[in-house]
């Protein structure tokens, strides 16, 4: 026989304010099954808790009802509770009659008597709750890394430090990311590759870190502890074992006019190439779509004639060029996933206003980085990309690409306006007569030694700031007009300039939404991935296992990235410092003398958690793996046999739910 | 042969009669027929909005509603003005209560069907292009024109709804089709101050010699616009801009159905380019095609 108590909670004045809280307990007595009821002003605290222990002692009771907020938080603070007087923790339910009820309700009357009937459902169910046991799955303890910038370089090298096995997945030929092409940092202005590279050779030298560069993520299947993975390993065609990287080849490979990746177009590669100096691996990679070798072998195939190369092969004193090698599919499990996949800037060639991209002198800040870095196209001389001469006067536009509706990117991108200020710093230190011009919507400069940097770029190195959106831009005369206007002047500007950056704003990066839906984790409209709590859990997606760092989850700075690497590195340790993962127990089950073996449960289960099994005679059931199982009840709704039933939300338990509801 | 209405606002009927007439013999030429749309009032444009919101939907709506009484769907207007203040109206009355509050406005029901459509827009589908390129009796060989559209056709964009924000084409391709060369340069959406000619004669001499310039620079003999207004500050200004700043352009202003009805064999004075202020006839003439 159930022995009930029922526990209503005042949440403080949160439920207490529009639900009789001494009146429901009251009402509640007369349920079938409640032989204790009582009402406390916060049941969550200590005191309230100790009530309900004491109050199972004492009373002898076998099933809890809690009425009180969500269960989304609380539910295990009860659970633990009854567990420790004793009881099963799932022969506890929570009544929710604050959301549900309290906040959204005025009328005293109305809402005493709605918590009164929640909480009337919720003795029927609990009458028949069982009692249920968790249980225990090993572990891979390896780490999978998806993306080689900084954020995915940090997160590594935690994990690893702390003793774990890594592998980084990076889709381009190097690892380095972003900050690799940068040249300087804000605000302390550090060489971006100082204190960049030697992490890449740590990384790359590091015993516990296996590196896969030019590789991309196929398929996750599986759940937290027991990731399988596919991940494509591109053909590089240079056999990187026995390669030594003296860069014969990328020095003799005579297709040289390849937009450079790295340079953003800003210079020109070869076919065979390592995107940058310190890259790491320092070894090449052929680009198949230009090596003329790789070109003429599959003119070949198709009958065509096309002249021979072979430059790099002839050459290799190694003789590691591989024409021979293809893509490969390596399958590798996992026990835990950090997406760092990085963000892409705005393509410009939106806005006709500037020339939809099309005006050489008009490029964007990551060019600019290009061309004023050292190992840049240009050995770091500011020029202009249409004629090659130095810039006299330069304009910047802030917010291309963000806080704009018009292109779809209302949000702010949130480094822009630091970098702009980075840049008409530097460019004053490469040429003290070169004239900067900054027009900006607001000066978003939070963070330490954000704002004085600003000011310093305004007032020691005499950039003019003008408050405004700039309306056209268009040549004359070999240089660029500017038009604008200055809104705190309330007055139309125009401004002649030699080289116009535009301060491009963060997007996800390409792919990303196709690589959300691979590892299986929620994003929002631009293709940034949605934290499991925007607060109190950053570096969490929605699935168990699966973890997040840097402008994955949308524009961040340096510091910011590294800060979530490593905070999404601790969540692995903690996660990979357990030998036993523990499994909620509220799965499906299947009775598997109704179930017919239709598998419409299986078409319909999202998490791959039916199996097959055959029983003796031949019949072939459906069989819930336990440990996949996520308790979402899809399988229980589609089963037309009523063979599937979801343990803690039996039909049973819901039935007498709604039963209590219609006879009240 | 397809018809259209056809709204030409009060310029066509004063200051740009030359657009009107070559509008109405291109059409013809070109088969289409025009119907000017019975008993219409003004649009409103450049003063009703900057008063009332409502008046300035009414107005253009009153003109809508003959369009589907004479069993007409679209309607085509000349005048970009005219265009932007029936375009916007007729993408404001999707919405039901507009449509309710302008019908008790105007006394009738407004149901909003009538497609508006720029003239531009209809003299320059594949089809009309093509069917231009056959009629060709005296190309336009070697005329360097820009091609000027103003601010309003094409802005704002979601309710413009015609060619490029920034960059349109529509014209180009037609003068093309005609033989003419179209210069490249940067103006052809930016605003010659037609709202301003009284108000702040200074800023239209400004705005407007910028144009002529940038146009001269681009090696331009000749402007070409779709929009009345900017016909009348560019044609009638140049001698105040030379008394102003000393240029002295000298920069003819053609409506583009003028040049469309010069290839198709018009002669200029029926098309009446002589109405000009800035001799435009002597270019032509030069050229043998006046």
């Amino acid at each position: 026989m159930p022995r009930i108590g029922v526990f209503v909670c005042h949440c403080g004045s949160n439920i207490a304010a529009t639900v009789d809280c001494a009146g429901v307990a009251e009402a509640t007595r007369g349920f079938p099954g409640v032989v204790h009821a009582a009402d406390f002003k916060y049941l969550c605290a200590e005191t309230g808790q100790n009530l309900i222990r004491d109050a199972i002692a004492e009373h002898r009771l076998n099933r809890v009802v809690v009425a009180s907020c969500s269960p989304r938080m609380h539910e295990p603070t009860f659970r633990k509770a009854v567990a420790q007087a004793g009881l099963n923790p799932y022969l506890m339910e929570m009544a929710n009659i604050r959301e549900h009820c309290s906040w959204v309700h005025a009328d005293r009357q109305v809402a005493t008597a709605k918590a009164t009937e929640i909480i009337r459902m919720v003795v029927a169910k609990v009458a028949r709750n069982e009692p249920l046991t968790a249980k225990q799955v090993g572990l891979t303890k390896r780490l999978l890394v998806i993306g080689g910038g900084i954020a995915g370089i940090q997160a590594a090298l935690d994990v690893a430090n702390a003793g774990y096995q890594v592998t980084l997945v990076e889709r381009t030929p190097t690892i380095g990311g972003k900050m690799a092409m940068l040249d300087k940092t804000f605000p302390t202005l550090d060489c971006s590759a100082c204190i960049l590279t030697p992490r890449m050779v740590e990384l790359s030298q590091h015993p516990n870190i296996e590196l896969r560069t030019y590789a991309e993520v196929l398929s996750v299947k599986g759940f937290v502890g027991n990731f399988e993975v596919e991940i494509l390993q591109k053909a590089r065609k240079v056999n990187h074992l026995t390669c030594t990287g003296c860069g014969t080849c990328w020095q003799k490979c005579p297709e040289k006019n390849v937009p450079s990746e790295f340079d953003v177009g800003m210079g020109r590669r070869t076919a065979s190439y390592i995107p940058f100096p310190q890259a790491v691996p320092n070894k090449p990679v052929s680009d198949t779509a230009n090596c003329r070798s790789v070109r003429h072998l599959a003119a070949k195939e198709r009958g065509e004639k096309l002249m021979e190369c072979r430059v790099c092969e002839k050459l290799c004193p190694t003789k590691s060029i591989d024409w021979e090698q293809k893509d490969e599919i390596i399958v590798d499990r996992f026990g835990a996933i950090i997406v760092a996949n990085g963000y892409d800037t705005f393509d410009h060639s939106v806005y006709g206003e500037y020339g939809y991209g099309k005006y050489p002198d008009v490029i964007t800040g990551l060019q600019l980085e290009r061309l004023m870095n050292a190992s840049g196209p240009t050995k770091g001389e500011v020029v202009r990309p249409s004629d090659g001469k130095h810039p006299h006067s330069v304009v910047f536009l802030a917010c291309v690409g963000s806080r704009d509706d018009k292109v779809g990117r209302p949000y702010c991108s949130k480094i822009c306006c630091m970098y702009t200020a980075k840049h008409a710093l530097m460019l004053k230190e490469h040429d003290p007569n070169i004239q900067t011009y900054v027009f900006y919507l607001d000066i978003r400069a939070a963070g330490r030694g954000y704002e004085e940097f600003v000011r310093r770029v305004q007032e020691e190195y005499g950039s003019t700031y003008i408050r405004g959106r700039v309306s056209w831009i268009y040549p004359q005369d070999g240089k660029l007009i500017i038009k604008g206007e200055d809104t705190l002047l309330g007055r139309p500007v125009e401004v002649e300039a030699d080289l116009v950056v535009l301060a491009t704003g963060i997007t996800a990066a390409s792919g990303a939404v196709d690589l959300m839906q691979t590892i299986g984790i929620s994003y929002d409209t631009y293709g940034f991935i949605n934290e499991m709590h925007p607060k109190l859990r950053p570096v969490e997606t929605n699935t168990d296992g699966v973890y997040l760092a840097g402008c994955a989850s949308g524009p961040k700075d340096i510091p910011d990235s590294v800060s979530q690497a490593s905070a999404a590195a601790v969540k692995v340790c903690g996660l990979f410092s357990q030998d036993y993962l523990t499994t909620d127990p509220m799965t499906s089950v299947v009775d598997q003398m109704k179930c017919v073996g239709c598998f419409l449960c299986e078409e319909v289960c999202p998490f791959r958690a039916v199996e097959r099994e055959t029983l003796r005679g031949g019949k072939v059931v459906a069989r819930i793996n336990e440990s996949v199982c996520k308790g979402c009840g899809l399988c229980v709704a589609a089963c037309r046999g009523e063979a599937l039933n979801l343990k803690g939300f039996t039909d049973q338990q819901l039935l007498a739910q709604v039963t209590a509801l219609l006879r009240a | 042969m397809s018809t259209y209405a056809y709204y030409p606002g009060c310029s066509l009927h004063g200051t740009a009669k030359e657009y009107d007439r070559s509008a109405r013999l291109v059409c013809q030429a070109l088969g289409l027929e025009l119907r000017e749309v019975e008993d219409w009032n003004c649009c409103g444009a450049s003063s009703a909005h900057m008063v009332s919101h409502w008046l300035a939907l009414s107005l253009p709506a009153r003109n809508l509603q003959p369009v589907e009484k004479m069993g007409l769907e679209t309607m085509t207007v000349p005048c970009a003005a005219c265009y932007a203040r029936l375009k916007d109206v007729s993408c404001e009355l999707k919405d039901p209560e507009v449509r309710a509050k302008i019908g008790r406005v105007l006394g009738d029901q407004v149901t909003g069907r009538v497609t508006v459509e720029p003239l531009i827009g209809t003299l320059t589908t594949q089809e009309i292009l093509d069917k231009a390129a056959s009629l060709i009796v005296k190309p336009l060989t070697g005329l360097k024109v820009a091609t000027y559209y103003g601010c309003l056709l094409t802005r704002p964009p979601k309710v413009a709804q015609f060619d490029d924000p920034e960059n349109p084409q529509s014209m180009d391709r037609l003068l093309r089709t005609l033989g003419s060369e179209v210069v490249e340069w940067y103006f052809k959406t930016e605003c010659c101050g037609a709202s301003l000619p009284v108000a702040r004669t200074d800023i239209v001499l400004d705005l407007s010699r910028k144009l002529l310039a940038a146009a001269k620079k681009a090696g331009a003999e000749a402007i070409v616009t779709a929009c009345p207004m900017c016909h009348s500050n560019l044609d009638s200004r140049q001698g105040e801009i030379r008394g102003r700043y000393g240029d002295d352009f000298k920069m003819p202003i053609f409506f583009f159905t003028e040049l469309l009805g010069l290839a198709l064999g018009y002669p200029a004075r029926e098309l009446l380019i002589a109405n000009h202020l800035t001799d435009a006839l002597s270019l032509l003439q030069g050229r043998g095609l006046a």
